[in-house]
């Protein structure tokens, strides 16, 4: 595994300057949240020492950091693929057949929901209501909504995020 | 200030008492005295900003708001954080529907809890076992997996045994109010929630084994202590020493001549008013460290209570003394 | 044709852009309230207007406005809660990313009214994409003189803020958003104290819905009096409802409140009926928090009158035979569809996201999950039934947050219209695994 250096480029550390000036002056942990994300885009996810970094940008006790980042479900504090297929599995969704969706897949990458294809790329994670449920069944992948699914438009995201999966899970910024 | 601020009457399962405004409805109960058991509370300790509202035992119903408005409140309120109105009538053990509530919150905490009770050093001081005694249910409905976790040793002294913890959030609080770094807290969320460091980090600061002692369960515990007597073998005194750092008033708790332990002082209803140091708690453990000053007056219902001072001296450890 | 305050213009072709929303009528609620009203007289209208909070508890807006305490000295708040999480609900979503600016101007009203001179809309993390949508509408509007200092020169002064969540139902309950704004955990808070005197950073604070907000503008643009002269009782307006599930035409449709519920199913300009030619077996009609409807009581309420999309006769009959309105997450089930495994994908959903903080919710939600798992999987027993029950009696009421109601509602509400399914569920553990549900619906659509 390469080793990345926890640290933002000048220009992510610049968006982060301007996510703190969105608070007042002393209230720069209400930035933690979008902070967050904006690591998580940048490292693939939140180890430990990402977590740390944010918590001496923002000046936060670490333990501050770790409570947040655990607590809200898009966050990653274990190693995640380059693409995260996140299949919505409530209510409206399940009647559409989210399921056939999500075992679809898991055939299709041969892993298992929650689990990492080898090659690092696919992560298969079935996920609480997204907010799609009239254009359901639906899936997200980064910041994009993937809604009507079928099988055969399953196999052109998989085709397509196989090809170009650089920076599909960028979010935050 | 001169003026007198004036005081307001509730009335609490017939008892009526005057208090301060601002007063919560489970502190009014607690002043009423012998007449009335107040509330039981795992969460809420009245010397930690913040605590309280959470465990959901002490449970009461209001049949009267007010004498402005006396309509009853609709739902149960959490005493521990519902201040008292003037001419407010709260039911506490005399209502049915929250001595019904509070069976539930009991089979709630103890649904996750592994009954380790023989086996737990908090047994016979534990508020959880004090709770399912007085307010629970014979058996238990559960029928899958409880959640476990790994023990962890947080720092050299202190036992985190997360799967008896029922999430009062005390020891929290108790870190970040009473040390200048909390380094740990609570981590993931629902039932999966715990009391973690996330990083197995030491706990170390001066004054944060009181974590132990406001810890309503045996989740954490003093190592010095671990598995060295049960409570209720052992003989705690009142004792006192020079610190530079807390005030020096502990209670040691003694088998035969050895102080098996030491932690602070706790109130009638289980709290500790005066913390103590960590040096205090872990390192005096020699009598020529304390001024012993009398014997520590512990609840007659209380277990430890029981055999008190007939305790018997196990058999090895009057072996070693005399060695 | 019903009238349409919200949506009368998400057709038109880049509405999305502040020129074209400009052109098309846009911001001018604004000028009419900073040039010609005072605070005091937009907040007379939105009373006047009857708006009750379109996130699902239906309070009032005027009146939670009038609560708000004003310190001297200590800034107010107005948060938009754009946390929208609740199963079978994504109106908030498409109405921000249709028409960004409309929740915008809503904004500059709402705060201008409550002399809030930062506001904040927090937006569920996986919005993501409507963030950057509102965002870019925020600048347009700053660059407009929208936002900023002296707004068309009146010396009101307005800074927003859109920030993220990240994955966590409960921000949307007030307190917990607030919670999260501060950059915590979601944790919602004791009451009181109330947003209201004690909110966002310990000031007074305002939280309102997308839909809430965003129905100020046309309040202010038609008056207070024309809005309520729309609806029925106090159910005044027009409402947003998300329209999925076995229907031929699922999607977002604006509707006049009162038309009636069977119109709304089965009319053309709505959901045009259940897909597949299939019969309706049961409804939620206001997301998944709210009470099940079983398909004798959607269309009539007990009594046998219609049953209207209003707040009261959605209600009608209490949790025995009516519902909620709650956010208009409208979910329509066919015959096909397994009541006992909905009841469990509920129950799972807020297992999930049950914060953690007190024991009935933490626990109990989890056990739910458990026994309603066994039946659906054909390990249960007969006394499980009953055990459900127990556990949501338990939990209901007797939590710090909603989330605890919202998690046993549904589960009660399951088991009061639909116990033959979940005896069924019991008694047949093969035959019901082939979800071949002809049988049980046959039973429950024609009752002996």
């Amino acid at each position: 595994m390469e080793q990345t250096k926890i640290e933002f480029p000048p220009h992510i550390l610049e968006e982060v300057n301007r996510v703190i000036q969105m608070f007042p002056q002393d209230k720069q942990k209400s930035a933690v949240i979008r902070v967050l994300h904006i690591a998580q885009a940048q490292f693939g996810w939140l180890s430990t020492d990402v977590m740390d970094y944010v918590a001496r940008l923002l000046h936060l006790n670490p333990i501050e950091v770790y409570e947040v980042a655990t607590f809200y479900s898009m966050y990653d504090t274990k190693q995640v693929g380059k693409v995260k297929l996140e299949v919505c599995r409530t209510g409206p969704c399940m009647i559409e057949g989210a399921e056939k969706i999500v075992s679809y897949i898991e055939k299709k990458l041969n892993i298992k929901d929650g689990e990492t294809t080898p090659d690092g790329i696919f992560t298969l994670k079935s996920v609480e209501c997204l907010g799609a449920c009239g254009y359901a069944p639906m899936l997200q992948a980064g910041e994009a909504y993937h809604e009507h699914l079928t099988e055969q438009k399953v196999d052109e995201l998989i085709e397509m995020y196989s090809k170009n999966n650089s920076s599909v899970n960028y979010m935050g910024q | 200030m001169s003026e007198t601020v004036e005081k307001i009457k509730v009335t609490i399962d017939g008892n009526t008492i005057e208090v301060l405004p601002g007063t919560t409805i489970l502190n009014a109960a607690r002043m009423v005295g012998e007449n009335l058991v107040p509330p039981p509370a795992m969460c809420y300790y009245s010397s930690l900003n913040g605590s309280g509202g959470k465990c959901r035992t002490c449970l009461v119903e209001v049949s009267k708001g007010s004498e402005k408005d006396p309509r009853p409140m609709p739902k149960l309120v959490a005493s521990c954080s519902t201040q008292v109105m003037d001419g407010m009538e709260v039911k506490n053990n005399t209502s049915d529907k929250a001595l019904e509530a509070r069976k539930g919150v009991v089979e709630f905490l103890l649904l996750n809890h592994p009954l380790d009770c023989p086996i737990c050093d908090q047994a016979g001081e534990c508020h959880l076992q004090d709770l399912a005694f007085e307010h629970g249910l014979a058996h238990t409905r559960y029928e899958f997996k409880r959640r476990e976790f790994d023990k962890v040793d947080i720092g050299e002294y202190i036992k985190l045994h997360m799967t008896r913890c029922i999430l009062c959030y005390r020891c929290v609080y108790t870190a970040n109010q009473l040390t200048n770094q909390r380094e740990h807290g609570i981590l993931n969320r629902g039932d999966a929630a715990e009391i973690s460091t996330f990083i197995e980090k030491n706990l170390d600061n001066e004054f944060i084994g009181n974590v132990i002692d406001v810890c309503p369960v045996g989740a954490l515990t003093d190592k010095t202590f671990r598995f060295k007597s049960r409570v209720w073998f052992t003989n705690p005194m009142d004792a006192t020493c020079e610190c530079s750092k807390c005030s020096g008033e502990a209670v040691v708790w003694m088998v035969g001549n050895d102080i098996a332990r030491v932690t602070a002082r706790k109130d009638k209803f289980g709290e500790v008013k005066n913390f103590i140091c960590n040096d205090c708690r872990f390192n005096k453990k020699e009598l020529t460290d304390w001024n012993i000053t009398g014997p520590r007056h512990i609840s007659r219902d209380s277990v430890i209570s029981a055999n008190h001072y007939e305790a018997p001296i196990p058999s090895h450890t009057i072996l070693l003394n005399n060695a | 044709m019903s009238r349409k305050l919200l949506l009368q213009n998400d057709h038109i072709e880049g509405i999305q852009s502040y020129d074209v929303y400009r052109k098309n009528g846009g911001y001018q609620s604004v000028e009419k309230a900073l040039k010609q009203m005072s605070p005091e007289a937009v907040l007379e209208e939105v009373k006047k207007s009857g708006l009750r909070g379109r996130g699902g508890a239906g309070f009032p807006t005027g009146m939670k406005w009038s609560f708000l305490a004003k310190p001297d000295g200590v800034p107010r708040h107005l948060l938009c809660n754009a946390d929208e999480s609740e199963p079978g609900t994504f109106k908030d979503r498409y109405l921000m990313e249709k028409i960004p600016h409309l929740l915008i101007e809503g904004m500059i009203l709402s705060s201008f009214a409550l002399g809030a001179n930062s506001s904040y809309i927090y937006i569920r993390g996986e919005y993501m994409f409507v963030l950057r949508i509102l965002e870019k509408a925020i600048q347009e509007a700053y660059n407009n003189g929208w936002l900023g200092k002296n707004i068309l020169g009146s010396g009101y002064d307005l800074d927003l803020v859109v920030t993220p969540g990240a994955g966590a139902y409960i921000c949307g309950e007030e307190t917990a958003l607030i919670e999260s704004l501060e950059g915590n955990r979601g944790n919602p808070r004791m009451k009181p104290p109330f947003p209201a005197v004690k909110g966002l950073w310990q000031r007074p604070t305002v939280v309102n819905n997308v839909e809430t907000i965003a129905a100020v503008v046309p309040i202010i643009n038609h008056g207070g009096e024309a809005y309520a002269s729309i609806g029925i009782d106090r159910s005044t307006g027009t409402k947003l409802i998300s329209a999925s599930g076995n229907i031929n035409k699922p999607g977002v449709y604006e509707i006049e409140m009162g038309i009636t519920v069977e119109e709304f199913i089965y009319g053309d300009q709505y959901c045009g009926g259940i897909k597949n030619g299939k019969k309706i077996k049961a409804c939620v009609p206001g997301g998944s928090s709210v009470p099940i409807l079983p398909h004798y009581l959607i269309c009539k309420t007990a009594s046998g009158a219609d049953r209207l999309m209003t707040y009261e006769s959605l209600a009608d009959g209490g949790f025995a035979t009516g519902s909620m309105l709650g956010s208009g997450g409208f979910i329509v089930y066919d015959e096909d569809q397994c009541i006992v495994r909905n009841t469990w994908n509920f129950a799972r959903f807020y297992h999930h996201e049950s914060c953690g903080q007190c024991s009935p919710c933490r626990e109990g939600t989890g056990w739910m999950e458990k026994v309603l798992h066994r039946i659906e999987n054909g390990h249960g027993k007969m006394s499980d039934i009953d055990l459900l029950w127990e556990i949501q009696s338990k939990i209901e009421g007797n939590t710090i947050c909603p989330l605890g109601d919202a998690a046993a509602w549904p589960v009660a509400a399951a088991i009061r219209h639909f116990r033959e399914e979940f005896e069924w569920h019991v008694n047949e553990p093969v035959l019901s695994q082939t979800r071949n549900f002809g049988l049980v619906t046959e039973k429950i659509l024609n009752p002996a």
